[in-house]
């Protein structure tokens, strides 16, 4: 018996990087990500400043444009907003927020949405049928439009953010998720499993679910960043987070009635952050759809 | 002597039915209807211990949807399968997976056939672990033994089905059957998608192992020369129904069914030079529309006003042979 | 008079992995109304060669060595548009999957008129006529109704037909069959065979069918050429390659063929894999797969001719006969 050629030498794995690397945008957007995640992470260890304790926050700072000395001795590089809080600071804290809160509603919605879909997909009939009108009901409304009225009934706070975002998500998990199982469930190795006595549990959670996972992974990306993207708007219309926990979305609402009087910073170096996040999260999301897309594949 | 698999009248039906749009487009006069499709009409066909069947037909002719009864992966519309004698219906838990591992399947497509997510040792080994054929302990040496069986280098099974060839896939797809220990296996179109050396390797495969573990087949294919080499008995059907049954012997020597001989006239072979292809006329007619009566009367070439519209009945001639024909022997023969 | 004629064509393809030599120095020549088989399997380059004459070799792929010549022109010194002009009139090529082709958001008749108007100043009148003639030729029932018709309307054998019926609107001097039959049931495929072969005979194409399937190439062709990894191992006359196969290569396909007098008994095969064109073996490409290889292979060897023109590349040619 031969040995097998060399083409196929390198792991999944690798052969998925090598073709992510293809592109060179998306390999500086996920570098640029990975500096912006690691700099929240870090933020309470490399921030001159805790926003939040308003201890450190003195009024007497409010205002200062990029590279004013602070109150207390630190240069404040992107300036302060109204309340005093050092804007690099309130930055790192705000994407810190804007980030966990993302992450947790994409990470929850996509375990709801996959279950919901698979459920779908495999009891099929009328439990198909009603799963997938509620989901195409839900759909036909715009997310913010769902999000805010969840907020507007359940309050502020990070938790009911997270719900509300949640609920104005998990369809298009449960979407994609029926979508991809049934064509999957209609391949050989499926019918093998079955003629192997497998119960359907197993085939369902051990077969169809991980040949599931490229596009999950796909709409993961790109929900998350959209759910970032939702957030902020709430905040930024004094529905979502509080004052005391600035998101992205608040610095930017804090700082949008000084943008005419000159003071464009407070507005525009957290745009910046929110923006920077959110792009590059999408391309490193499109470049994830080429190499995962089996469509594509040449 | 009990065979092994029977089929009783097996039929299935695919059923496209109507959504709600189109109730109420049918309601409002449009031309349309629940689409039915008899895959498999009214099928018969024992298997003895020891034996080779070979399930030849054409596309659309439910070959592939017989297997897959006989497998257990697709269920019935009407009939019986027994397993040993007993009606798999009417087994108790325990003994129907008895029966579901005892009757395997191996796949055409060596790709799709694979999970892709799995390693060999998780592909061939899953099914005897969760059935207890053996346990965590002996897993390596148990999975080491079927890929040797198969003809693979047992180093290799860290691997996923990628990084495998096509041929060695289908041995792969062979392990992973083998490993349940059946006794009765289906295989469909297993080399059709093979080249043809690796053909012959995976066919000299089929019959090695079919001494080894005195198996039972059921060779499905649209290629009458593999069945032929392979096979003691063939069955021969035409959308959804057999239309001849008989020893490979007697069937190429002496075909009876009309579609049987266009069948054996067209086949390619080696020994035919700058031949004139004179092929039989029309088209393999869709099965969601078959032709009244004798299926194959619209392409016969002996077609009879009976056939149009009386479905012949399948008999049984002398011992095995069975065709289903409205033309009798002396006919045939004046034919000749 | 010859019609094409290949002479050492090289058709590599350079990817992210290495150099795929795809084909590597493949000579042949037709004359009008030959037929010539050429048979190999997956990744044998049979497909790559038909591509290659008719200049359909995509990026990365690129002809960089040899010459193919057309009634005596030499085809790489055409310019893109010469060659576009001679694709589809008098070089022809059909292809496994119909669709090819067709375009499926378009009616067969709207395809076959563009077909003939693209070549030939006639009216839309005179090419509707000329397109039913093309379907009634290749047997296609009730021609008229079936020109309005889009591709997805036709079975798979139809659609094969019409690609015919299209492929001879232009009278071509050359037909190259991609494996035409390979994807269609035994008698559909012998219906497709047959149209082919009727079409060529009556009009003097030459035709290349390109299979991997011996036997009906056995049953169609004068000569045979078989391919492995990118080379032409064996050829000659249809009857002297199939009963006197001399390359160990030749021997072990004709063998993995089953047939009637061996019922029962296994197949003698030829061991290994089907080979990676990205790590072939120095020298003779079949030696990690022959079981006559030994140190001599190592260096390729060259095609030797007998007096019958049957051509082999290999040191050590076999006299056996086919079991008949």
């Amino acid at each position: 018996m031969k040995t097998q050629a060399n083409i196929h030498k390198e792991t999944p794995l690798q052969r998925f990087w090598s073709e992510f690397c293809e592109s060179r945008i998306a390999v500086g957007a996920l570098f640029i990500l990975i500096v912006i995640v690691v700099l929240a992470t870090l933020a309470p260890w490399i921030t001159p400043q805790n926003p939040y304790d308003l201890a450190q926050v003195d009024v007497l700072d409010g205002k200062l444009p990029p590279g004013s000395e602070a109150f207390t001795g630190y240069t404040m590089w992107l300036g302060s907003d109204g309340a005093g809080r050092d804007l690099y600071s309130a930055i790192l804290y705000g994407i810190r927020i804007s980030l966990t809160v993302g992450l947790a509603a994409g990470v929850i919605a996509l375990i709801i949405g996959t279950v919901i879909g698979l459920v779908a997909a495999y009891a099929g009939g009328r439990v198909d049928a009603f799963i997938m009108r509620a989901v195409d009901i839900q759909l036909s409304f715009p997310a913010v439009l769902i999000a805010l009225v969840l907020v507007a009934i359940l309050g502020r706070g990070i938790d009911k953010i997270i719900i509300a975002l949640v609920a104005a998500q998990w369809a298009y998990y449960a979407r994609t998720v029926r979508a991809t199982a049934l064509v999957e469930s209609a391949r050989e190795y499926v019918e093998a499993a079955r003629c192997l006595a497998l119960s359907n549990t197993r085939i369902v959670f051990r077969h169809v679910l991980p040949n599931c996972l490229a596009p999950l992974i796909v709409i993961g990306t790109v929900q998350t960043a959209s759910a970032i993207a939702l957030e902020s708007t709430l905040s930024f219309l004094g529905v979502g987070l509080r004052q005391t926990e600035p998101s992205l979305g608040v610095l930017i609402s804090n700082g949008f009635e000084y943008m005419m009087s000159g003071r464009y910073w407070i507005s525009f170096f957290p745009g910046l952050a929110l923006l920077l996040t959110i792009v590059t999260i999408n391309l490193v999301g499109d470049q994830l759809r080429d190499v995962l897309n089996p469509r594509l594949k040449r | 002597m009990t065979p092994i698999i029977e089929a009783r009248g097996l039929s299935k039906k695919f059923v496209k039915r109507l959504d709600l749009a189109g109730k109420i487009a049918q309601r409002l006069g449009a031309d349309i209807h629940e689409e039915i499709v008899h895959a498999v009409d009214n099928v018969s066909l024992s298997i003895n211990a020891g034996e080779v069947v070979g399930l030849v037909g054409e596309s659309g002719c439910g070959k592939s949807t017989l297997g897959r009864i006989i497998a257990g992966i697709l269920p019935q519309t009407a009939g019986t399968v027994l397993v040993d004698g007993k009606d798999t219906a009417d087994m108790n838990s325990t003994d129907r997976t008895a029966a579901a591992l005892a009757v395997q399947m191996i796949f055409q497509d060596p790709f799709a056939s694979l999970n892709p997510r799995m390693r060999v040792e998780q592909i061939i080994g899953e099914a005897p672990l969760v059935h207890g054929l053996t346990d965590r302990a002996g897993l390596s040496d148990y999975v080491d033994d079927v890929m040797m069986k198969v003809g693979l280098d047992p180093l290799l099974k860290q691997r996923y089905p990628h990084q495998f060839s096509g041929g060695q896939r289908q041995r792969i797809g062979i392990g992973r059957a083998l490993a349940v220990k059946p006794r009765f296996l289906v295989c469909d179109e297993a080399i059709a998608a093979l080249d043809v050396s690796i053909q012959a390797q995976v066919l000299n495969l089929f019959m090695d192992l079919r001494e080894q573990f005195e198996l039972t087949y059921l060779f499905i294919s649209h290629d009458l020369s593999v069945v032929e080499h392979i096979a003691d008995r063939i069955v021969i059907m035409y959308l959804g129904r057999v239309v001849e049954a008989a020893d490979t012997e007697a069937l190429f020597d002496d075909p009876q069914h009309p579609y049987t001989r266009a069948l054996l006239a067209e086949i390619p072979r080696l020994d035919q030079r700058k031949r004139d292809f004179t092929p039989i006329a029309g088209e393999i007619p869709s099965p969601l529309n078959p032709p009244s009566g004798c299926h194959f009367h619209p392409r016969c070439p002996y077609v009879m006003p009976v056939c149009k519209t009386e479905v012949p009945k399948l008999a049984a001639q002398h011992d095995l042979r069975q065709v289903s024909c409205h033309l009798d022997n002396s006919t045939r023969r004046i034919i000749d | 008079m010859t019609v094409i004629s290949v002479e050492g064509l090289k058709t590599h393809f350079l990817t992210r992995a290495g150099v795929v030599r795809a084909v590597d120095g493949v000579s042949f020549s037709l004359d009008r109304g030959e037929v010539m088989g050429l048979v190999g399997e997956s990744g044998s380059g049979k497909s790559v060669t038909g591509f290659s004459i008719i200049g359909l070799v995509d990026a990365p792929g690129k002809i960089v060595d040899g010459s193919i010549f057309f009634h005596g022109d030499d085809l790489s010194k055409l310019s893109a548009r010469q060659m576009q002009a001679l694709r589809g009139s008098r070089i022809a090529m059909i292809f496994q999957d119909p669709m090819m082709t067709l375009n499926p958001v378009l009616r067969i008749d709207t395809q076959m008129i563009e077909a003939i108007r693209a070549h030939e100043k006639v009216s839309r009148k005179e090419a509707w006529t000329r397109a039913r003639d093309g379907l009634a030729q290749v047997g296609i029932p009730s021609p008229e109704q079936r020109l309005r018709a889009y591709p997805h309307q036709l079975s798979g054998g139809m659609r094969q037909r019409v690609a015919i019926a299209i492929a001879f609107l232009n009278n071509p001097d050359l037909l190259i069959a991609d494996e035409p039959t390979t994807a269609l049931d035994v008698t559909i495929q012998a219906q497709i065979v047959h149209v082919a072969q009727k079409l060529c005979r009556e009009r003097g194409t030459a035709l290349i069918w390109i299979t991997h399937d011996l036997a009906v190439v056995a049953g169609l062709a004068d000569r045979i050429a078989v391919m492995y990894a990118g080379r032409i191992v064996e050829a000659g006359d249809t009857d002297d390659v199939i009963d006197h196969p001399r390359h160990p290569y030749t021997v072990g396909l004709l063998g993995s063929v089953p047939s009637a007098n061996q019922r029962g008994q296994r197949l003698t095969q030829i061991p290994g894999m089907t080979p990676n064109m990205l790590a072939l073996p120095e020298g003779c490409a079949f030696r990690d797969r022959c079981t006559h290889s030994d140190n001599q292979c190592s260096k390729a060897p060259q095609v030797s001719t007998d007096e019958r023109g049957h051509a082999i590349r290999c040191f050590h040619p076999q006299y056996v006969k086919t079991p008949a």
